[in-house]
């Protein structure tokens, strides 16, 4: 599967990145499952206090809220985001384990304070591992 | 006890995309086997290797998350609505 990505979301998911590096920043994939694009990227709080700069955490609750709100504009929820602060873009075994099937999780590593790459990752139907998908930036 | 278990929306393919499913249960542990009796392929992405809610399978009684009631043995009446909401979680290392 192909991940489009509108190329001001894009650009909004990695400003955040930056923003909140030296911690990990996570935030909701939104737009059209059909055609697998993101229209929107939307911030979200990571929980994790206690261990920033490694994990992060989005209660059910309040995820649910925001899907919900995002879903009343119309937008279908296609999958997260999140940052690794100076580590690669490549899925942790901890990413897999708290993997959901049938969504795409996208992954932008920060090093330094910079955008280093970008990749997005789908939960193999057996959660032995994740498949990366390529990423395609819309205009 | 019929109940009825809201299913997310990642979870759906396993469900025949139902956002509802009606079962039959009088505890929640009873309803989610009734669940993943029925659509099987649910149950590895709801419980790890020792049978276990992952832990980012959040499960709500009415409003209430079953962990601050009796977990899976919280007894259920007629009617009742279990919703299945994720949380999200990982990191790098």
């Amino acid at each position: 599967m192909n991940l489009l990505i509108d190329r001001e979301e894009l650009a909004r998911l990695h400003a955040h990145a930056v923003e909140g590096y030296p911690h990990e920043v996570v935030g909701i994939l939104a737009g059209s499952r059909t055609n697998h694009r993101v229209h929107r990227v939307q911030p979200l709080v990571n929980e994790r206090a206690d261990s920033p700069a490694n994990r992060y955490k989005v209660g059910g609750l309040v995820l649910m809220d925001a899907e919900q709100a995002l879903e009343g504009e119309g937008f279908e929820i296609i999958g997260y985001y999140h940052s690794h602060p100076d580590h690669p873009s490549q899925y942790s075994d901890f990413d897999r384990d708290h993997a959901l099937p049938n969504m795409s999780y996208l992954i932008a590593s920060v090093r330094g304070g910079e955008i280093s790459n970008t990749q997005s990752w789908r939960l193999l139907e057996d959660r032995t591992s994740m498949q990366e998908e390529a990423i395609t930036i819309e205009n | 006890m019929t109940v009825s278990i809201r299913i997310p929306t990642p979870l759906r393919p396993y469900t025949d995309g139902e956002s509802a499913v009606t079962v039959e249960g009088s505890t929640v542990g009873d309803a989610l086997g009734s669940l993943t009796t029925v659509h099987g392929g649910l149950s590895k992405h709801l419980r790890d290797d020792k049978g276990v809610l992952r832990s980012f399978v959040n499960v709500y009684l009415s409003g209430e998350d079953i962990r601050f009631l009796d977990g899976e043995t919280t007894p259920l009446t007629e009617g009742a609505v279990l919703t299945i909401v994720p949380s999200i979680a990982g990191g790098s290392r």
